[in-house]
């Protein structure tokens, strides 16, 4: 008797990307900015990044092996939500906030609602604003940065200083109108300056999103519409300089490349990213310039995150010839 | 030309065989021809067991008006009518040949008279040809058109499958019946234009028919990036004339015929020496075939005798695919036959044969970017499983074609087409029962009207 044949329904072949592959190009695509930020904040950096993956993975897993469900941790998403959280944290982050940081992305905001795909809000960044408002004063702590990246180098804290002080963010200057202290544009755009892990270097983080953008990971529709929108209502406020430190400051550019794409909680379609990007700049701005925190790319993304059944839904891409009935 | 091209996807051409002319198989012992071969009514078989017949020969006469007669691809006995099982389940007679191995032409065949444009369409009906890019609807039923309806006839070259030449070839091979058949469309339908659509991985097919084009007025080759699926009907209409067939319309309905070039190529031959189609060019490839190749196939040839032909197997197979490996039908064995709209036999080894299982959807919105229709297979999927008739309808699954490029390119390995295919069912069964509501509560109207009256 001759073997049996597999049948199935076409089509019979796949492209080569899956879930995994993404989400190591995700990875990959923030590896500038994790040196970056061991450059600007020194090795404590990578201890917290490595920290954040493996706890994220860790706690995924044994979520996951409470409940009996397949385990997930094979596609790599636990290990980039890990490391986003890490970036958006500062240098002197005790491990145990970090931890619980973790905890919330991984087990309450990603599989308390169905694992990958099902959560409505970005994991990192909401665990991060629970960090922010529970941890409020650590969270705010920003390490003085090298102004030279290779003295940080060879130390742990960089410039060594143990107990970290607080030092006044671009953003804080730029909350009074201008930019002041020693900040430079050119500063803001490499990074160098006080601020979360990841979030300081532009440039790193603009390499790593044109990667994302050349492997078709992410469309350049959401990262676009945001940047945008907050340069054109700066540019309206405060004029042309100062709307260049308004998108280099803070969290904008590794908000707007590495989780307003995020794909679960975003729309899915073009036009529905570009109506997701331009609320986030929009709810950015607001609380930048009228409220009271300096920062507020976080919370425009989560806010946005709410809206984006509604937004998918207005957006939903036209079938070609469909007749309406 | 300003056209917004459809969206795709980039699926691995894979075209090993391009540069092969196709080999004439010799008759194999016995062919098995089945009555139904094309979509509409099968044929109903006028011969008998013992009769002898010879290449050619009408065995099937055509089922009604959407349906195709048959013919004998070898010279032989007749030695029994059994009946045959089908790819979607249902069963239809076939006739079973012996071949005598001498492939000896039906005396009976004559090329039929060609004057005018209901002479043309008789004899595209009596060749027995269907749409043989795949489709397999009769090719008469389709071009039986008003012809100042038709603004423009594409040819559809774009054989945006992978593996699969057998049109390319045909385009090469028969170069100079291919741009004769497409002037006689010219010359009966007078559209505007007569284009035929290639991809331009075929560089050659591309510049011979240019070169035969040039000198016939009327006919002209239009080259269209690889892409699959460019040789979808709609797209195909769509990326040369930039019209769009409305949800539930024909081609006709917006001025187009769309033709496949080897069903061109048979009708021609048909004309010139009255011979129908009882043969198909084929592609054979595959990781579990030993020499890939072009063959001329009899119809009604079992893929044993094939693959035996081309030389058999580097791998024990262990998927065989009629036809392409984005649409094509995984059969269940080496006894099924090649019938008239088969094009390609793929045969998989055992790493290519078993896909990806599924995880979890990523929301990730490649099946609407890579959608040619612009439909949203993941929210179909959704409601699909929740069940909502309501939402399938207007999310417009029964405008998909199938092609299959959703479930290509998810990264989660979702079964999206697949899901597709039965979300049109539980849609019909909606429309169905909607209708039958409206019709119940129309008579009941009625009958209360009748009541008070």
């Amino acid at each position: 008797m001759e073997e049996m044949m597999y049948v199935s329904i076409s089509p019979h072949i796949r492209a080569k990307e899956d879930t995994r592959s993404i989400m190591r190009d995700v990875l990959i695509a923030l590896c500038p900015a994790v040196v970056a930020s061991v450059l600007i904040f020194g090795f404590r950096a990578l201890l917290v990044e490595a920290f954040c993956v493996v706890c994220c993975v860790a706690l995924e897993l044994v979520f996951e092996r409470i409940c009996k469900r397949p385990s997930t941790i094979g596609d790599l998403s636990a290990a980039v939500t890990g490391l986003i959280l890490a970036l958006n944290l500062p240098v002197s982050i005790p491990l145990w906030q970090a931890l619980v940081g973790c905890a919330v992305a991984i087990v309450v905001v990603k599989q308390l609602f169905g694992g990958i795909g099902h959560n409505f809000a970005n994991p990192a960044m909401t665990g991060r604003i629970v960090m922010f408002l529970a941890f409020s004063s650590a969270m705010a702590t920003w390490a003085p940065a090298a102004t030279n990246p290779a003295a940080g180098l060879g130390s742990w804290y960089s410039p060594a200083t143990v107990d970290a002080v607080a030092t006044a963010t671009p953003l804080r200057y730029l909350k009074d109108g201008a930019l002041g202290g020693d900040y430079t544009i050119l500063r803001l755009f490499l990074g160098t300056v006080g601020g979360s892990l990841g979030e300081t270097s532009a440039l790193a983080l603009l390499i790593g999103g044109c990667y994302l953008i050349y492997r078709k990971v992410i469309s350049w529709h959401t990262p676009v519409a945001f940047i945008c929108t907050v340069f054109v209502l700066s540019l309206l406020k405060g004029g042309a300089s100062f709307a260049a430190a308004e998108i280099f400051a803070g969290g904008l550019f590794l908000g707007a490349i590495f989780m307003a794409t995020d794909y679960a909680t975003t729309p899915s379609t073009s036009a529905g990213r570009v109506v997701f990007g331009i609320g986030c700049g929009l709810i950015t701005c607001l609380i930048r310039f009228f409220g009271s925190y300096p920062e507020g790319v976080s919370f425009s993304i989560l806010l946005m995150n709410i809206l984006t059944p509604y937004i998918s839904k207005w957006t939903m891409s036209k079938p070609l010839g469909g007749v309406k009935q | 030309m300003g056209i917004k091209l459809l969206p795709g996807v980039h699926a691995p051409h894979r075209k090993n065989t391009a540069d092969m002319e196709p080999v004439r198989m010799p008759p194999p012992a016995v062919v098995k021809i089945p009555m139904s071969m094309n979509i509409g009514r099968p044929a109903t078989p006028i011969v008998k067991p013992g009769q002898k017949v010879a290449v050619g020969e009408k065995i099937g006469e055509a089922g009604g008006f959407v349906s195709s007669p048959i013919f004998a691809s070898v010279s032989g006995t007749v030695k029994k009518i059994e009946d045959v099982l089908l790819f979607h389940g249902g069963t239809c007679p076939a006739v079973v040949i012996e071949s005598d191995g001498e492939q000896t032409l039906f005396e009976g065949l004559q090329a039929p008279e060609v004057t005018d444009f209901d002479s043309f369409i008789n004899a595209v009906a009596a060749s027995g040809v269907v749409g043989l890019g795949g489709a397999g609807f009769p090719t008469a039923v389709k071009l039986k058109a008003d012809p100042a309806k038709v603004d423009f006839i594409c040819v559809n070259g774009a054989e945006c499958e992978p593996y699969i030449t057998a049109d390319t070839r045909t385009m090469l091979d028969n170069s100079e019946r291919l741009v004769k058949g497409m002037r006689m469309l010219y010359d009966y339908y007078k559209p505007e234009h007569v284009w035929i659509g290639i991809e331009d991985n075929k560089p050659k097919a591309i510049s011979r028919l240019k070169e035969l084009a040039a000198r016939i007025d009327g006919v002209d080759v239009y080259p269209l990036p690889a892409m699959y699926p460019q040789g979808g009907e709609k797209v195909l209409i769509h990326n040369i004339t930039g019209r769009v067939v409305p949800e539930g319309k024909l081609p006709l309905d917006v001025g187009c015929i769309v033709v496949n070039p080897t069903t061109l190529v048979t009708i021609v031959r048909f004309i010139e020496t009255g011979m129908p189609l009882v043969e198909k060019v084929l592609t054979v490839d595959g990781s579990a075939i030993k020499n890939p190749q072009n063959v001329i196939v009899p119809i009604g040839t079992s893929l044993r005798d094939v693959a035996e032909f081309t030389g058999g197997f580097r791998e024990p197979p262990k998927k065989i695919i009629m036809g392409g490996p984005m649409m094509g039908i995984a059969v269940p064995g080496l006894d099924e036959v090649v019938i008239k709209n088969t094009n390609a036999l793929l045969f998989l080894n055992a790493k290519d044969a078993v896909l990806p299982e599924p995880t979890p959807c990523i929301k990730c919105g490649r099946c609407i970017a890579h959608c040619p229709l612009h439909l949203m297979p993941a929210d179909i999927e959704t409601a699909f499983q929740m069940n909502k008739p309501e939402d399938l309808k207007a999310l417009k699954v029964n405008l998909c074609m199938e092609c299959g490029c959703c479930s290509y390119i998810c990264p989660a390995r979702r079964p999206l087409v697949q899901t597709n295919k039965l979300a049109k069912g539980v849609l019909n069964a909606y429309n169905a029962k909607l209708k039958a509501d409206a019709e119940k509560k129309a008579a009941k109207e009625a009958a209360g009207k009748e009541a008070s009256a």
